[in-house]
């Protein structure tokens, strides 16, 4: 979650690997939103999004979920092992326990409750976004001016 | 009770696959209008993400459309998934027209028939849109009010 306390909330469901939800990423990051990250990695169709999810969630082990979220989204060409490695590096975490933590099961769990809740919600495609409850089609136009217009 | 139609879709080898191979199962029947289209492709992907959670409930899924065999393994191939395919082929959609799920263009229409292991038909959902599908919530919602 980051954004202003009292700032509107946004429910993301997204993929490192979708490109719709790097688009999403980029519209949303200075807006003044809360957003609340969740993962939602269908490996079948982005076969490096579970990789990368787990990734975040070893980042977030070491305080750093969304300084790894962004760099996961500034460049989704790059998405193999040695790339998760080289952005954890840069963002000074300790490799080792990146390395350990992000193929433990708590990130693992982590991302598949996340993903479970995803289900659970509806969510069939990504990006999928809520606002005050309601599900917001975050990728056509007028699904991102309805977040933009959020009070 | 609303028993399953008769009906007759060729398994991945060949194989016929008719109403009797309901029983004794639960499964679920997934109509999908066309082998690699763009929607088609995320929903088995999507279905195929919580397989081992339908599998948990003891439910089969199998995708069904009037492509040929040949297609319809080259999409699961294509897409990695395991969802085994039933071809609707010849006569084309003569089951899903047993369904009542056949497109008047040509394909089935996208819906989900659950049917118990007695063959009967537990739960149906139409996706009143083209371009959406139904979320796999829909399914484990019908599964807890099935049993």
């Amino acid at each position: 979650m980051r954004g202003p306390d009292d700032a509107p909330l946004v429910v993301v469901y997204a993929d490192f690997e979708c490109p719709y939800c790097a688009v999403v990423h980029e519209h949303l990051r200075d807006r003044p939103l809360r957003i609340a990250f969740r993962h939602f990695p269908v490996r079948s169709k982005h076969p490096r999004a579970w990789a990368a999810a787990t990734a975040a969630e070893a980042a977030a082990f070491q305080d750093a979920f969304w300084p790894m979220h962004d760099a996961l989204f500034a460049d989704q060409g790059r998405l193999e092992d040695p790339h998760l490695w080289a952005r954890a590096e840069r963002l000074g975490l300790d490799l080792e326990r990146f390395e350990a933590d992000r193929r433990s099961p708590e990130a693992a769990e982590r991302v598949k409750d996340y993903f479970t809740g995803g289900i659970r919600a509806g969510v069939t495609t990504t990006p999928a976004a809520f606002a005050a409850g309601q599900a917001v089609d975050a990728r056509s136009a007028e699904g991102l001016a309805a977040l933009d217009a959020l009070p | 009770m609303n028993p399953a139609p008769e009906f007759s879709l060729t398994t991945e080898d060949r194989g016929e696959f008719t109403r009797s191979d309901l029983l004794e199962h639960t499964t679920l029947l997934v109509f999908y209008p066309f082998a690699f289209s763009p929607v088609c492709t995320d929903q088995l992907n999507l279905y195929q993400e919580v397989l081992d959670e339908f599998e948990q409930r003891g439910v089969r899924l199998f995708g069904v459309s009037c492509d040929s065999l040949y297609t319809q393994r080259a999409f699961k191939e294509h897409l990695g998934v395991t969802i085994p395919q039933l071809s609707d082929w010849e006569p084309k959609g003569a089951t899903c027209r047993a369904f009542d799920v056949y497109h008047p263009a040509g394909f089935p229409q996208r819906a989900l028939v659950l049917a118990d292991p007695d063959a009967n038909i537990a739960w149906r959902h139409q996706e009143p849109a083209v371009d959406t599908f139904p979320g796999a919530n829909l399914i484990f919602d019908a599964l807890a009010g099935a049993r």
